[in-house]
């Protein structure tokens, strides 16, 4: 790295030390409440630290949101899978073989990540009703057509990356068009894989519009439930910020642990990949 | 790449492959357009279908709807706060990060945590944050002001009249601002260093640097960080709803689509203010996706 201006710069932690202080708050006032007792919640001392450890609200909200919970993980899993393994085939062929008209057809794909859903909402509802697809399976159906744009221009970007020569050489080993796919492609594309998946199941996992629409009480994932769970007067805020951590828990520990490859599919979701 | 890299059979068997998604991504998004045009056209009114004639009606009452119009005022002030604050705000934090600084990675992977977390969470979340209760019941950032001693701080937050959505966009700014700082730190990055050093050399001071070098090179990632964030805003609907639930004075396009068609049954208008917000979403979008295209095939 070239000079990039080192003098004095420590003032600077004060500014970011405040951000940060500015960006942990909402994780600060949903852990704090969650592992107060219920003897001490109470919205006047909601900065408090809790005295001592306590589960109820978690148990609380475990019981109300488990069935969503696991509603959502039953969805999202197949959704994920199979929408970055279409992404990945359709990447292959899009970045190897420009047939005619690939240039039209692409960005057309493209849009189709952009699109705001209420423009397509009404036709998607009613699909689902006349084939038969109730709930989480249409659901993840829609999860997975939705997604197709993403996960094909991650991979097509990732394909077009490589070197023709690698290609070359496989094809005049006598490999195929699949071959080389499943020889050469496929074992390379694990990172790939890795930016996709997690893109994809972040995104489904907090989709509400589609899982509002999409899916009866029964079958919520959870964020209708948690959303309904907060628009309750019965149930007390607490439970609701245990609620909340529950339901962010799972995606952010995709951040914590792969935070790189998320970056990366965020970029990608601009086309910026 | 070669046209004739692939085989005929490799070709043949390519389009078997790929159609179903291509089938899949064009009945899904542009049949679906198709249709819900023809339902915006439509008398569609109760549970079952009725596609009568109505002409443009559904979309001239939208124009003299009053809650339509108080969509439109409610997205704008949405989207001048959430954008114009994301935008600054990850500029400074990218710039601030981009110093070389110990400890960068760990700021910079807490800026970016919110875009992890669902608008539902952040909305629950932050629905106690700007609780707008007064006296004795004061609480969430309002008790936090009092505090720290900057009562004069303490507002109704989404509860105020007229302005609340920019209460909204402050939760939103909460979530997106550490994407558009990604953007800005990878734009950041890929200035080369003999740029500031020729103009250090020239007698150019850090500000000067930033204000004439970094910042118009930085352009084209602004441009993608307004037509992001622009077309974002214009699609917002969970935040407001977990926030504060279907309510007129935070009510935007995407809430009044979802109502009158699902709880309302006025399946013809839900579908021209669907087709509406379609337009304006276009409108950012396939210039950018033409421009980035084109980019890429220069490279």
């Amino acid at each position: 790295m070239t000079n990039r201006f080192r003098l004095g710069k420590n003032w600077l932690y004060l500014p970011l030390i405040l951000m940060a202080v500015f960006y942990l708050i909402p994780l600060y006032v949903m852990l704090v409440t969650g592992f107060k007792s219920f003897a001490e919640v109470d919205l006047k001392t909601m900065w408090n630290l809790p005295n001592g450890i306590h589960f109820d609200n978690f148990v609380e909200a475990f019981s109300k949101l488990s069935p969503s919970l696991w509603n959502s993980f039953v969805m999202v899993i197949p959704a994920a899978l199979i929408s970055s393994g279409l992404g990945s085939l359709n990447g292959f062929i899009l970045a190897k073989w420009k047939f005619r008209g690939a240039d039209i057809i692409f960005p057309l794909i493209l849009f189709g990540m952009f699109i705001p859903y209420q423009s397509i909402l009404i036709p998607l509802v009613q699909f689902m009703n006349a084939a038969g697809i109730k709930g989480l399976p249409g659901l993840a159906l829609a999860h997975i057509i939705y997604g197709i744009p993403i996960t094909t221009l991650t991979f097509r970007n990732y394909y077009a990356s490589l070197p023709q020569e690698l290609l070359e050489a496989a094809k005049i080993d006598g490999a195929d068009m699949l071959g080389i796919y499943r020889h050469i492609l496929l074992p390379i594309s694990l990172p790939s894989f890795v930016v996709v998946l997690i893109w994809q199941f972040t995104s489904a996992w907090n989709d509400f519009l589609f899982a509002v629409v999409l899916t009866g009480n029964t079958q919520w994932p959870i964020t209708v439930a948690l959303n309904n769970m907060a628009g309750s007067q019965i149930i007390a805020w607490n439970v609701q910020m245990a609620g909340s951590l529950l339901a962010a828990l799972p995606t952010l520990l995709v951040y914590i642990f792969l935070g790189r490859y998320f970056l990366r599919g965020l970029l990608a979701g601009s086309l910026k990949g | 790449m070669l046209k004739t890299f692939f085989r005929d059979k490799d070709r043949y068997l390519s389009i078997i492959l790929i159609s179903p998604s291509i089938l899949a991504v064009l009945i899904f998004v542009y049949v679906f357009i198709g249709w819900s045009v023809r339902v915006s056209l439509s008398k569609w009114k109760g549970i079952t279908a009725d596609y009568t004639w109505n002409g443009l009606d559904n979309y001239i009452q939208l124009f003299s709807d009053q809650r339509f119009h108080v969509d439109v005022r409610n997205t704008l002030i949405f989207t001048g706060v959430f954008v114009i604050g994301s935008i600054v705000l990850g500029f400074l934090l990218a710039v601030m990060l981009d110093q070389g600084l110990k400890g960068e990675g760990f700021f910079r992977s807490l800026f970016l945590f919110p875009m992890a977390i669902s608008y539902i969470v952040t909305g629950v979340v932050w629905r106690w944050l700007m609780n707008p209760a007064e006296g004795v019941r004061t609480s969430g950032f309002n008790l936090l002001f009092s505090y720290l001693h900057l009562d004069f701080l303490q507002n109704a937050w989404h509860t105020t009249p007229n302005w609340g959505m920019a209460a909204i966009a402050l939760a939103a700014i909460w979530q997106m601002s550490g994407y558009t700082m990604a953007l800005y730190l990878a734009g950041l990055r890929s200035i080369p260093g003999e740029l500031r050093e020729a103009a250090q050399i020239d007698g150019a001071n850090e500000l000067q640097i930033y204000r004439y070098i970094i910042l118009p090179l930085l352009s084209p990632v602004t441009l993608s960080a307004l037509i992001i964030l622009g077309h974002m805003s214009l699609k917002v609907f969970d935040l407001i709803i977990a926030i504060a639930g279907k309510q007129y004075p935070l009510d935007v396009p995407a809430i009044y689509m979802w109502q009158t068609t699902f709880d309302g049954l006025f399946y013809g208008r839900g579908a021209a203010i669907g087709i509406l917000l379609l337009i304006s979403v276009a409108v950012l979008i396939i210039p950018y996706i033409r421009y980035t295209l084109k980019t890429e095939v220069r490279q």
